[in-house]
C-alpha cells in the first residue's frame, strides 16, 4: 500500500514537475511566472485528443501535431500579449497571464464542451510486476517519459547554440543582446517550448485524469514545487514536483480527510517560511 | 484652468483639492441617498454589490495599489469575514451589529497572520504565497462542517435595527450605504497620515523607505490588516445580503475578480476603487442583457462572461494601465487646458533595465 501510494504519487509528481519545469523556463528567461501554464496544458492535452478522437490519426502523429500547434500558441502569446508589456511592472505582466488562463479555459469550454472526455493517449493501462509489486504501466510511461524529456532539454540548454543563447538571455538580457543574440526570438521560442513542454504534461495527465476544460487548476498545484525547487532551477522543478506528488499521494492514506487537497499548499508555505529560494535556488540580493 | 494659490504645506494633502468639489459631493450622496425611492428592487440590489465590492476593492486597493503586495487570497478573507458573521449570528445568536465588527477583526487577524510569512517575501512569491492560503481557507471552509456546514453552505437572516427591520433590498441598502461612505472617508483620511505616505514610499522602492527609517515589517503587516478588515466587513454584508453562503463563493475566481476590479477602475487611487466595483457588477448583467442582441453563435456560449471577462483584462493592461480612473483624469485634463493638450502628455516611460542576476 505504501509502495503503491508512493508510485502514485511519483507519477503525479512528474506531471507537476514538469508543468512547473514550464513555469521556471519562462522564468529564467523572462522574469514572468506563467498562471495559464495549466490552461495551456488543458489546450494541448485537447488538441491532441482531438486529432486521435475526431480526426483519427494515429497517436505520435496526433502528438506531433499537437506539439507544434502549442508551439504556435506559445509564440502567439508572447508575440502579442507579452511583447507589448516589457517593461511594465511585474503586476501587469502576471494580471496578462492571468487573462491568458481565463481566455484560453473559456475558448476550451467553448471549443470542446462543458463535458468530462475520457482519453487515455495511447497508453494502455496494464499492470506490470516489479519483483513483488504490481506497477500500473501508466505510471512507468509518465516516469519513463518525464525523464527522456529532461535529458533531451538538458542537452538542448547545454550543447545546441539555440539552448545556450536562451542560458545567456536569462543570465543577462542585456549582455546578451550586444553579444549578438536576438533576445526577442529568444523568448518567443521559450514560450513555444514551455508550451510544448505543458502540452506534454497534459496528454500524460490524461490517462490518470479525466479531460476537462477545467484542468488547468491541477497546473496551479505546479506552483508549490516550483517554489520548492527554488524558482528559476530545471532540476529543482522536477524534484519539486516529485516531493510534491509523493507528499500528496502520502497525505491523502495517513491524514485526516482534506489534507490531500491542500497539502501541497501547506508545502508552499511552510517553504516560504522557512527557506523561501527553495532547494536549488540561489539567495539573490538585488542590487541598489 | 483653475489655479491654487498655496499657502501652506498642509493643502497639499487636504481631502479636497477645490471647495466646489465638496459641493459636488454633496450632490452626489444625496442623490444616491434618494436612488431607492425611484429605483426598482433589481437596481438597488445591484447598488448594494456595487457597495460591498467598493468595501473590497478599497481593502485591495491599500494593500495591492498603494502599497505594492500583490494578493491573490483576498477571497480569503472575504469569506473568513462572511463565515464569521454567518456563525455568530446563526449559531451563537449573537446581535448582527456586534458580529459586523467582529467580523472584521477575525479577518484583520487572519491578515496579520498572512502578512507575517509574507514579509520575507517579494512580488511574485507573496502572490503565490496569498494564492495558496485562499486555497487552504475554502478547504477549511469545506472540511469543517460542524461549523461551517460543508459544501452545504449556510443561510443567514437579514438584520434588523431595534423594531425597524432590514429584510428587504431598498432597507439594507440604508445599511450598506453609510458603511461604504465611512470605508473611503476612512481610507482617504488614512492616506494623509505619515503611515499612508509610508505604504506609497513602501510600494515605490522598498530599500529607499527602508533607509528613510519605515519599519517594512510593521507597516506591510498593517496594510495587510487594514485591507483585510475591510474586505471582512464587506464579507459580513455579502453574506447577510445574499442570505445565504457556501464555499463555491470564495474561489481563487473571486480573488482574481477582486484583482481585476481594481487593475480596471486604476490601481492606488480610491476613485478607481469605485469604478472598478462599478464595472465588475455590471459586466455580467450587461452581457446578459446584450446576448439577446448577439449572434446566437456567440450569445449562446456559456463561457462567454469569462472570455469577455479575459479580454477586458487584457485590453485594459495593454492599453489602459491606469485603468478607469486613469482614462477620467486625461479626459479632465484635456479640457481643463482645452487648446493646449499635447498627443504626448501622458506618453508612458517605461524602463527597460532589470534586476541583475548574480
Amino acid at each position: 500500500m505504501f509502495i503503491q501510494q508512493v508510485i502514485n504519487g511519483l507519477a503525479m509528481g512528474c506531471i507537476y514537475g514538469l508543468v512547473a519545469l514550464g513555469f521556471v523556463l519562462i522564468y529564467k528567461a523572462t522574469e514572468i511566472i506563467n498562471f495559464g501554464q495549466g490552461d495551456l496544458m488543458m489546450i494541448g492535452a485537447f488538441l491532441a485528443f482531438t486529432c486521435v478522437n475526431f480526426l483519427h490519426l494515429p497517436f505520435l502523429l496526433s502528438l506531433l501535431i499537437a506539439l507544434v500547434l502549442m508551439g504556435f500558441l506559445g509564440k502567439i502569446i508572447d508575440r502579442f500579449v507579452l511583447r507589448p508589456l516589457v517593461g511594465e511592472p511585474a503586476f501587469a505582466m502576471v494580471m496578462a497571464t492571468i487573462a491568458i488562463g481565463i481566455l484560453l479555459r473559456s475558448l476550451g469550454g467553448m471549443i470542446w464542451g462543458y463535458d468530462t472526455y475520457k482519453f487515455s493517449a495511447g497508453i494502455t493501462d496494464v499492470p506490470v510486476r516489479i519483483g513483488s509489486w504490481a506497477v500500473s504501466s501508466v505510471n512507468l510511461w509518465i516516469m519513463a517519459i518525464t525523464v527522456l524529456l529532461i535529458i533531451v532539454l538538458y542537452f538542448f540548454f547545454n550543447k545546441t547554440k539555440a539552448g545556450v543563447s536562451m542560458e545567456a538571455a536569462s543570465q543577462n538580457q542585456l549582455a546578451a543582446y550586444l553579444m549578438g543574440i536576438g533576445v526577442k526570438k529568444v523568448f518567443s521560442n521559450i514560450w513555444g517550448i514551455s508550451a510544448m513542454v505543458a502540452a506534454v504534461a497534459g496528454i500524460l495527465l490524461t490517462p490518470i485524469q479525466f479531460l476537462n476544460y477545467n484542468m488547468g487548476f491541477i497546473g496551479l498545484k505546479a506552483f508549490p514545487a516550483a517554489v520548492l525547487g527554488g524558482f528559476g532551477s530545471i532540476p529543482g522543478a522536477i524534484v519539486g514536483g516529485i516531493i510534491i506528488g509523493i507528499s500528496e499521494s502520502l497525505a491523502g492514506i495517513y491524514l485526516p480527510r482534506g489534507f490531500k487537497e491542500v497539502f501541497a499548499w501547506v508545502i508552499l508555505i511552510l517553504v516560504l517560511m522557512i527557506r523561501p529560494e527553495g532547494l536549488f535556488g540561489i539567495h539573490q540580493k538585488k542590487r541598489v | 484652468m483653475r489655479f491654487v494659490k498655496r499657502m501652506n504645506y498642509l493643502q497639499d494633502i487636504q481631502l479636497f483639492k477645490y471647495h466646489s468639489t465638496i459641493g459636488w459631493y454633496l450632490i452626489l450622496i444625496t442623490a444616491f441617498l434618494a436612488a431607492p425611492l425611484v429605483m426598482g428592487t433589481y437596481w438597488v440590489s445591484l447598488l448594494i454589490l456595487i457597495g460591498i465590492n467598493i468595501i473590497v476593492a478599497l481593502g485591495l486597493n491599500l494593500v495591492t495599489g498603494y502599497t505594492g503586495q500583490v494578493s491573490l487570497g483576498h477571497a480569503a478573507f472575504f469569506a473568513v469575514g462572511a463565515y464569521t458573521s454567518a456563525v455568530l449570528t446563526g449559531k451563537f445568536g449573537v446581535s448582527f451589529w456586534l458580529a459586523l465588527p467582529a467580523s472584521g477583526v477575525v479577518g484583520a487577524l487572519v491578515g496579520i497572520v498572512v502578512g507575517l510569512p509574507a514579509l520575507r517575501l517579494k512580488g511574485l512569491y507573496l502572490a503565490i504565497a496569498t494564492m495558496g492560503f485562499g486555497f487552504i481557507i475554502e478547504e477549511i471552509i469545506v472540511q469543517w462542517e460542524p461549523i461551517t456546514n460543508g459544501v452545504n453552505g449556510l443561510s443567514i437572516k437579514r438584520p434588523s435595527l431595534a423594531a425597524f427591520s432590514l429584510a428587504s433590498d431598498k432597507h439594507f441598502y440604508y445599511l450598506v450605504f453609510p458603511i461604504v461612505l465611512l470605508s473611503v472617508l476612512v481610507l482617504k483620511n488614512l492616506l494623509r497620515t505619515s503611515s499612508g505616505r509610508a505604504f506609497l514610499a513602501i510600494r515605490d522602492s522598498e530599500t529607499a523607505a527602508e533607509s528613510m527609517g519605515i519599519n517594512l515589517a510593521v507597516y506591510k503587516t498593517a496594510a495587510f490588516c487594514i485591507s483585510a478588515f475591510y474586505t471582512g466587513i464587506a464579507g459580513a454584508l455579502f453574506a447577510h445580503f445574499m442570505r445565504f453562503i457556501g464555499p463555491e463563493n470564495f474561489t481563487i475566481l473571486e480573488s482574481i475578480s477582486f484583482l481585476v476590479m481594481i487593475l480596471v477602475g486604476g490601481l492606488g487611487s480610491v476613485h478607481g476603487s469605485v469604478f472598478g466595483a462599478v464595472f465588475i457588477t455590471f459586466l455580467p448583467e450587461g452581457i446578459s442583457l446584450s446576448k439577446d442582441y448577439l449572434p446566437t453563435f456567440i450569445g449562446q456560449q456559456a463561457g462567454l462572461q469569462a472570455a469577455v471577462y479575459g479580454l477586458v483584462l487584457l485590453l485594459f493592461i495593454r492599453f489602459e494601465p491606469l485603468g478607469l480612473y486613469g482614462r477620467w483624469l486625461k479626459i479632465k485634463f484635456y479640457f481643463e487646458n482645452f487648446p493646449f493638450y499635447k498627443k504626448d502628455t501622458f506618453r508612458k516611460v517605461r524602463k527597460f533595465h532589470r534586476t541583475q542576476k548574480q
